[in-house]
């Protein structure tokens, strides 16, 4: 689009842009994810709803999970939240930039910290639903 | 977009010919930009400017385009190089594929060839107060700031910054959200806020901490991937949300703190 005062406008399409370059399809795929995390906490409120109606009603929202439609979408939510958590993660030393005795701790021990810290808990969640009864 | 394409020989030793696909505009002329492309004689140790300032010489008088320092001091020569925003006297032509496209560096109106009208960008910067604001009016007999290498190291990467707008013409949210203050004048804001002997923050926050300013950010990253100086836009962008959400709740939860924070700064030379 031209102006006025002789300058030209070149805007990218308005709805491909992301589509040209890795960088932009990475940060779609972020955001798009919160739509699938969104999704996962709906069905976690609607089992809590279940549970609260009894074990016939909590039992026939847990064998709706293996419906292979549920089972294809659980593991793209899965997927999807793995990626989110790792892209979180990536990107905190630049949000938190923390100082030991007036030194800046290296960015790879704060991420790696947290990626730790996340593996442990994701272990300690699976061991207590495989081992605490729950399935 | 039309091609106008001119194949000149080759002349004397060089280590590569590489095909030059140059975004062209004359605004007294052209309605819309065109591409044109040139064959170049490569050194081996050139930079994409060298490939630029080979066709100004040599094959085309007529292409506009701005540089100065040729060593990634003055942040002028920034274009987009196949599609990614590129400092080019500080890309090598021995990285590139045997055809490069450049043209003028997106997010801002082209005013001749690779010339983008800078204006927006000025006006941003200049909006975030981008020097040091002290709390009391200081006189020459006050002598001079002192500041420990510590209290420096706190904000030294934020001023490597050379306005090259890399980060401009690689952040999606400048591009779609025209009002945004964009990632080098944030930076610059947080570089100053930073600053030990800047009391300045407050003054800053209305035009940092708005809608415009630092929430219009989604933290895309591109800005700090792009950016040749290592600035890290994003960084410090991410920095100044979590303060300004701070300030928020501290001022949410106890309003007299608000006063003391705010007279520090607006009051100037007050005493």
């Amino acid at each position: 689009m031209k102006l006025a005062n002789g300058n030209y406008i070149r805007s990218p399409n308005r709805y491909s842009w992301w589509l040209r370059q890795g960088r932009y399809v990475r940060y779609m795929m972020r955001e798009l994810s919160s739509l699938f995390i969104g999704v996962f906490s709906v069905m976690m409120v609607w089992g809590l709803y279940r549970l609260s109606q009894g074990e016939t009603a909590f039992t026939a929202f847990t064998d709706m999970f293996w419906s292979k439609s549920i089972l294809v979408l659980s593991v793209l939510m899965f997927l999807f939240a793995a990626y989110h958590s790792y892209t979180w993660f990536i990107v905190t030393p630049k949000a938190m930039p923390l100082k030991l005795g007036g030194k800046r701790i290296a960015a790879g021990v704060i991420i790696g910290a947290h990626m730790l810290l996340w593996l442990l808990c994701s272990v300690a969640v699976w061991a207590a639903f495989v081992y605490g009864g729950a399935v | 977009m039309s091609t106008k394409t001119s194949i000149l020989p080759v002349v004397g030793s060089h280590h590569r010919t590489l095909e030059v696909e140059v975004l062209r505009y004359d605004p007294d002329k052209d309605d819309k930009p065109y591409y044109q492309t040139y064959q170049v004689p490569c050194e081996e140790e050139w930079v994409i400017l060298d490939v630029i300032n080979y066709i100004k010489d040599n094959l085309d008088r007529t292409l506009s385009y701005r540089w100065s320092c040729h060593m990634a001091v003055c942040g002028s020569c920034g274009m987009m190089v196949n599609g990614e925003p590129t400092l080019t006297c500080a890309s090598f032509v021995r990285d590139m594929p045997a055809k490069i496209r450049v043209e003028p560096l997106e997010n801002f109106p082209v005013a001749r060839d690779l010339i983008v009208d800078m204006d927006s960008f000025v006006e941003k910067l200049s909006s975030v107060k981008p020097y040091i604001i002290a709390a009391d009016e200081r006189t020459v007999e006050d002598g001079t700031f002192t500041q420990l290498p510590a209290q420096l190291a706190d904000y030294m990467s934020y001023t490597h910054c050379i306005n090259c707008l890399l980060c401009y013409a690689a952040c999606p949210q400048v591009n779609l959200n025209e009002g945004f203050v964009g990632p080098a004048a944030l930076a610059l804001a947080h570089r100053y806020n930073l600053d030990s002997r800047d009391k300045g923050r407050s003054v800053r926050e209305d035009v940092v901490a708005s809608n415009a300013g630092i929430w219009e950010c989604s933290f895309v990253g591109a800005c700090s991937e792009v950016c040749p100086k290592h600035v890290d836009p994003a960084a410090a962008i991410q920095q100044i949300k979590i303060a300004a959400t701070g300030d928020y709740f501290i001022n949410f939860l106890m309003p007299w703190k608000k006063s003391k924070n705010t007279d520090e700064a607006s009051s100037g030379g007050g005493k």
